[in-house]
This record gives structure tokens, sequence and C-alpha cells, in this order.
């Protein structure tokens, strides 16, 4: 997503001034993308390099307007009816490399990490929700985003879940011969270590 | 939300549970301690095995820690006569389970309101209290159904029903969204919530981090003890910076 994209798209709706921009942008993505009023004027700046707006003048009251042109529109039109795409290439996620690095690292203990951002995420999660109680019928754009961001943090649990189970097993193949008793041990002493 | 100044509804204290002795003994549980007070929602969640309905079922008298004890309002459960017990469970603790255990001979209003006749009320104040429970849950028009003309998702929002029923102040719960689609799942965790926001505590048991969200407290369990709690309320505003 382009902050390019979301401006153009409000602009279709009317002709605004940057302020104005910036102020519905925010109020429509519930504030989970803040922008500085700097990088409006810029994009602005942009967008009528490309021809995709023009300005509509001054209302007299310093206000600089910008109106959409039909390049604009149809920009709009494309991006609406075009699939958001993966990042490519993959995500450079920090968590998955940290759980990559900590797999292989010696001496560190991966079920401790996990558990960690687990709850870490968890307490996000529960964030979000309480928001999510607070807003009315009439935020459901609002809604929507907070949506967003609750089944996102919810994927991330569970491929954390995921992880755990996946290492549990390999742990317990490689220690097939003797006994799976071992292992659990090692459960059990990380969760001594990390009770509260 | 959480109110720390009053006393905990349900209190459990180093308790274990272990089932079969010596070289085949399992231990479900083995010393867990929790508090949830009025007012607060407690999920737990953890891998399969980990003891979480154990908990829940020992939480609500149906069955007994081997060592340790379980206070609802203040009671011991495991010191308590059979009957005793049975009436504990009917008027403090409400249950939603993964199977329904809707009686089958029963309308919907009749299941629900079972446990309040069952309690002493009147037949007249247990229906009332009955059609309440179940228009709180959009099922006022199926009152008087039986279960097998429902489908699942209107059985276990009848379950639900059932279990919100009368001024139970505990509401115990097994992945109680089980049968139900996203959005009427969340219309019964909202309902969960609003019950302990009005005064009820509640231990939620889930393997969904999105349903844990709605609670003021997440614990998680592994290899039955509590390894891990989200702790008590964050201020959400922290989060997401003015949003609102």
């Amino acid at each position: 997503m382009s902050v390019r994209h979301g401006l153009l798209a409000l602009l279709a709706e009317q002709p605004r001034y940057g302020y104005q921009l910036r102020t519905e942008f925010e109020a429509r993505t519930g504030a989970t993308w803040p922008l500085n009023i700097g990088q409006v004027y810029t994009t602005l700046a942009r967008l009528e390099r490309d021809g995709l707006v023009i300005p509509r003048g001054n209302d007299g009251e310093g206000h600089a307007y910008y109106a959409i042109t039909d390049i604009g529109r149809a920009e709009v039109a494309r991006w609406f009816s075009k699939p958001v795409a993966r990042t490519v290439p993959p995500p450079r996620d920090e968590l998955a490399i940290k759980l990559a690095l900590a797999i292989t690292a010696p001496g560190v203990d991966v079920l401790r990490i996990t558990q960690a951002q687990r709850t870490h995420t968890l307490r996000a999660l529960q964030d979000y929700t309480r928001l999510k109680v607070r807003a009315t019928d009439r935020d459901i754009a609002w809604t929507l985003v907070l949506d967003s961001l609750i089944f996102q943090a919810e994927a991330e649990i569970r491929w954390l879940d995921h992880c755990e189970s996946r290492l549990a097993r390999a742990e317990a193949a490689a220690h097939k011969p003797a006994s799976s008793q071992p292992n659990r041990h090692a459960f059990t002493q990380h969760a001594r270590g990390a009770g509260s | 939300m959480t109110r720390s100044d009053s006393q905990p509804i349900l209190r459990m204290v180093n308790v274990h549970r272990t089932h079969g002795r010596g070289e085949a003994a399992v231990h479900a549980l083995r010393g867990v301690s929790l508090q949830v007070r009025p007012g607060e929602l407690v999920a737990v969640m953890g891998p399969s095995g980990s003891g979480k309905s154990t908990l829940l079922t020992i939480a609500g008298g149906l069955d007994m820690a081997t060592s340790g004890e379980a206070f609802v309002e203040g009671v011991p459960l495991g010191s308590l006569s059979g009957r005793d017990l049975a009436r504990v469970r009917r008027r403090s603790v409400g249950y939603v389970f993964q199977d329904l255990n809707l009686i089958p001979a029963l309308t919907a209003a009749e299941n629900v309101a079972l446990p309040r006749e069952l309690d002493g009320a009147s037949a007249r104040q247990a229906r009332r209290e009955a059609m309440d429970a179940l228009a709180e849950l959009d099922l006022g028009d199926l009152a008087d159904r039986f279960p097998d003309d429902m489908s699942g998702g209107q059985q276990q929002r009848a379950a639900i029903a059932r279990a919100l029923i009368g001024p139970r102040r505990l509401v115990l719960a097994d992945e109680p969204t089980g049968a139900l689609d996203s959005e009427t799942g969340e219309a019964v965790l909202r309902l969960l919530r609003n019950r302990c926001d009005a005064g009820a505590a509640g231990v939620l048991v889930t393997h969904e981090a999105r349903h844990a969200g709605w609670a003021d407290r997440v614990v998680f369990l592994r290899d039955g003890l509590i390894v891990d709690d989200t702790g008590g309320q964050a201020d959400a505003e922290s989060l997401l910076e003015g949003a609102r």
C-alpha cells in the first residue's frame, strides 16, 4: 500500500487540501498509519507531477486545494481492483529470522523465545480487542482495521504454537533410542524458570 | 475492569490432579494456583494435554483435586458432601462445555430454565428468566423448538443461555465457540465479556488466541503448570497512541 493511493482515493471523492487529507486519512484508518503533514505535501507534489491531481486554487484562507484528474481516477480504480502483492522477496520478518538463528545457535533456549513472544503478542491482541469493544456500530472501518490486526496477531501465535510442537517432535525423534522422559523434563525445567 | 480489592470468586491453591498411580500415573495438574475476581475474565491457553480442561472441571467441582484446594465464593469444594457440592455447582457455577448436553426431550426454553427450576424457582419465574437469556442470544423465536430442530450454532447458543441464566457468579467455558462461525463466535465472547463486566468471574479455556484476546488476563499452561501470564490490563492507548 502506498500513501499515494490512499490520498488519491480520498481525492476521488472530492477536492481537498493537505491538512484535510491527513485528518481524513487517519480518521478512516483509525490512525494505524499516522501521516506527517510533510509526507502529505511531498506526495501531493508527486501526484501533480505525474498528472494524477491538479491544483484547484486557494480558498482565501490559505488552503491549497487539489482535485483528481481522469488519469488519477483510473489509477484509483486500478488500485481497488488489484490484489495487494505479497511482499517479494519473502518478508524480512525479524521473528522468523530470530527463531531460525536461535535453533542453530548453541545455548539458546528456543522455548523461552517463543513463550516470551507469544505473551507479548497476546497482550497486543488483548489491547486490540479492548479497542474493538469500545468501538461503536458506526466505527465499521475502524473495526475492520482492528480485526485485521487481531487476525495477524492470531496468525503469529498459531505459528509460534506450530514451531513449538514441531521442535518438540524433532527433539523427541533425536532422543528416540533412549527415552522421551528427558525431553519432557527439559520442558518442566523451563516452565519452572519462567513461572510467575 | 479488574477489581483487585474484592475477594476472588474462584481461588485455586496449589492444585494437583493425578490420574492413576505408580509408574502409570499421569500428572494432569502439578501445582496450579489461580485467582479470578468479580469482573475478571481469565483465559487459559496451552497445548493439548497441558491440563486446561482438568483445571476447568476442578474449578467447577466436576472433578476433585488430588491435593491442594479449589474455593468457589470462599467455599472449599473438596470438603463438601455430594449434595452440597451439587448445590454449589447449580447455584454458583455456569458451564459452557464443548459437548452441549442439551436434553433432547426438552425445548430450548425448558433446557435453559432447568437449572433455575432445580434451584427452586417457580416454573413461571424460571421460564421468564429463560426467555430473557434466550433473547440475549437472539434465540427468542426458537424458545419452543427441540434441540434436534435447531442448527449446531443455535444449540450452542442455547447451551450458553443455560450457562448464563440466573445469578451464577462463576462462568466456566471450554471452547465455547466450537460450532460457531467467527461472527457468531464473537457475539458469544462479547456476551461472556458483558457477564464478567457485570460482576461475574469467568474462566475461558481456548486454543484460539483471538478468543483469549477478550480476557483481562491470559495464563498459559504446559505440562500441568502455569508457565506464563499476560498480567493485568495494560493501557490500550499505549499501543495505538491517540487512535481514539
